[in-house]
């Protein structure tokens, strides 16, 4: 899955050692690494299914990658509609898809 | 047909070459077709040898006499529309800019390409120049058989079949 | 309630050059933007920019925002702040901001709105498929954070962002199996459809997507040709085995800020959408509230440079302060428009203008 990934490029450099972050997507383990978005380090994993739509379950990946279309929209560490595209990774993130229009825990 | 597939026809191609005698030098084919405001060009020919003027939609003209196929113009245009073309004796000797990996090598034999991404031949890399100022944009020197003039306009690597 | 003379809602390059010629005139401003870094559209651009030296010509587009977020972020006079979303403009000139977590209102003396333009999308049969993303979110996935967006994909549209997208794949190894364009002719600039078909990509005019492939992912995709009718041809359809596809069918400015101030906007779909009508000043109709870059018009980041610079000025002497130079600059800024302007690509542009009745038009 890391093929997604770019070594070399002939304009960039990716060659930068980036440090590893760990989280979560589903409870599954998974990483991305510093300076990636959410939706950027499970889209190098191959995971390009986020979510799924309300009422339909229909697939919902991202679309715009830059905040507007809220197609990426995820739970983050108990927050729903968080912009995934948008929301740079930490380490120990909870991920979670959304199945629904989003419910807040308010204590 | 250019608006249709972005290929450029014949006659369009040679009508910015220089006469077969002005090709003993190297000189700059600069195959910009539309008016696009844009002079790059222009203001880094350090022969002052493309002329576009005060209003920058004008398409480029080479003066032959000026120019010197230096190749700066080739990895300064925004469009990579611009090789240098020189012959020799029964050789085509071009300047190419080139943006991708694996970078060609002296040495190398590539494929010679057309404007239709055809195979047309064989090119045989003479030279690859990168400083700075080109920005990671190289300028890769060919050589092809002279038949492939007004065809040739791009290489590419052998593996990629 | 905190107070701010002047608010710049958009840290791209129009935004930024707005920043930067309202602090040489000594006004200070603040630049909020909802993204984690400055820059715009213009931190994923690896190609050479097209215009003249002044709008950087011949510069990627990369090295244009590293230099203008320098140059903001070394100016005493310019505050920044970075993830930070503008959720509210009224018409008095109050701001309300998601500052991170924190919720908070600004009263401003003017605002300048640079929130620039968003990808349209396409309709067709699954054009909701993960998979499916706009150029932009191509362009952001391979040259902001290094992923490819796939290894086989198809570009829908043939304008510069299509054609450039579609190159810029082929840099980061991504085999492009074609671009295709509902019109019989293709809309960017041709060097870049050129430099397209030598590198063997083929260019399929009067084609269009009828459908996409796909369980939880787009697989294939179903094209169709058109007549000149833009009738979809029964017979003609073609299967391509994709795993990413990339919509690139134009821009539409982010106008929702202006609308809640209740501006004079109007449709021109040669602007790209729903616009503000602007003053030569490019001020809207709210008196100390200025739109420049592609939230007043869709065009390219040479023209977004200028206007941000000659908002910078107009917006600063609406506070008071008067740029040294400011007769020359201004005459010196409306004349590069026209000429960024004046060409055949430009012709849209100036019908567009001259349909809104607003600035600059040639």
């Amino acid at each position: 899955m890391n093929k997604l990934r770019i070594k070399e490029h002939p304009i960039l450099d990716f060659s930068e050692d980036r440090k590893r972050i760990n989280f979560t997507f589903n409870n599954q383990s998974v990483y991305g690494f510093e300076g990636d978005t959410i939706a950027a380090a499970l889209h190098a994993l191959g995971i390009t299914k986020l979510s799924e739509s309300a009422s339909l379950k229909r697939a919902r990946g991202f679309y715009c990658a830059i905040g507007n279309c809220a197609s990426c929209n995820m739970i983050v560490d108990g927050i729903p509609n968080v912009r995934t595209c948008i929301t740079i990774l930490k380490e120990g993130m909870k991920v979670e898809s959304q199945l629904n229009k989003g419910e807040l825990n308010v204590k | 047909m250019l608006n249709k597939d972005g290929v450029a026809i014949k006659e369009q191609v040679m009508s910015k070459f220089p006469s077969i005698e002005t090709l003993v030098k190297p000189k700059a084919i600069i195959e910009c077709y539309e008016n696009i405001a844009c002079n790059p060009c222009s203001t880094s020919c350090p022969f002052e040898a493309i002329a576009i003027g005060a209003d920058i939609n004008t398409i480029p003209v080479v003066d032959f006499d000026k120019c010197t196929g230096c190749g700066i113009c080739a990895y300064s245009c925004p469009g990579l529309a611009i090789i240098i073309g020189r012959i020799k004796e029964n050789k085509a000797l071009f300047k190419i800019p080139y943006e991708f990996l694996p970078a060609p090598i002296k040495g190398e034999v590539w494929h010679a390409i057309n404007r239709e991404g055809k195979i047309i031949g064989e090119a045989l890399i003479e030279k690859v120049d990168s400083n700075l100022r080109q920005d990671k944009t190289l300028l890769v020197h060919v050589e092809v058989d002279r038949n492939l003039l007004y065809d040739f306009v791009t290489i590419r690597r052998k593996e990629d079949e | 309630m905190l107070s701010k003379d002047l608010v710049i809602i958009g840290g791209g390059p129009a935004g930024l050059c707005a920043a930067i010629n309202a602090a040489n005139a000594g006004v200070s401003s603040l630049i909020i933007d909802r993204n984690p870094m400055l820059g715009g559209q213009l931190i994923k651009q690896t190609h050479m920019f097209f215009g003249s030296e002044k709008q950087y010509a011949k510069t990627r587009g990369i090295d244009i925002a590293k230099r203008l977020i320098k140059e903001v972020e070394e100016n005493p006079l310019i505050e920044v702040w970075k993830n930070s979303t503008v959720v509210g403009l009224y018409s008095d000139k109050v701001i309300t901001v998601l500052k991170e977590e924190e919720y908070l209102k600004i009263q401003t003396k003017a605002i300048v709105v640079a929130t620039g333009a968003s990808e349209k999308s396409l309709a067709f049969e699954n054009n909701d498929l993960p998979g499916i993303y706009g150029a932009g979110a191509v362009q952001t996935l391979m040259n902001v954070y290094g992923v490819k967006p796939g290894n086989k994909i198809l570009m829908v549209g043939s304008g510069n962002i299509g054609l450039i997208v579609s190159y810029q794949l082929m840099q980061a190894g991504v085999k492009v199996l074609g671009v295709i364009e509902a019109a019989g002719n293709i809309g960017g600039f041709k060097v870049h459809a050129s430099k397209l078909r030598r590198y063997g990509v083929p260019i399929y005019t009067n084609t269009t997507i009828k459908r996409a492939i796909g369980k939880d992912k787009v697989e294939q995709v179903e094209t169709v040709k058109l007549n000149d009718k833009w009738e979809m041809i029964a017979g003609s359809e073609e299967i391509f085995d994709v795993d990413a596809l990339c919509i690139a069918v134009g821009l539409t400015p982010m106008t929702s800020l202006l609308s809640m101030i209740e501006c004079d906007m109007k449709y021109v779909s040669e602007l790209g959408g729903l616009v503000p009508v602007l003053s030569g000043d490019n001020e809207t109709s709210i008196p100390g509230i200025f739109a420049c870059g592609d939230a007043s018009s869709v065009e390219e980041a040479s023209s977004a440079i200028v206007e941000g610079k000659l908002v910078g000025l107009v917006a600063s002497k609406y506070l008071g302060g008067i740029h040294p130079d400011y007769e020359k600059l201004k005459q010196e800024y409306l004349a590069d428009l026209d000429n960024l302007r004046s060409g055949p690509f430009g012709e849209k542009i100036r019908v567009g203008y001259q349909k809104l009745g607003g600035p600059n038009h040639a």
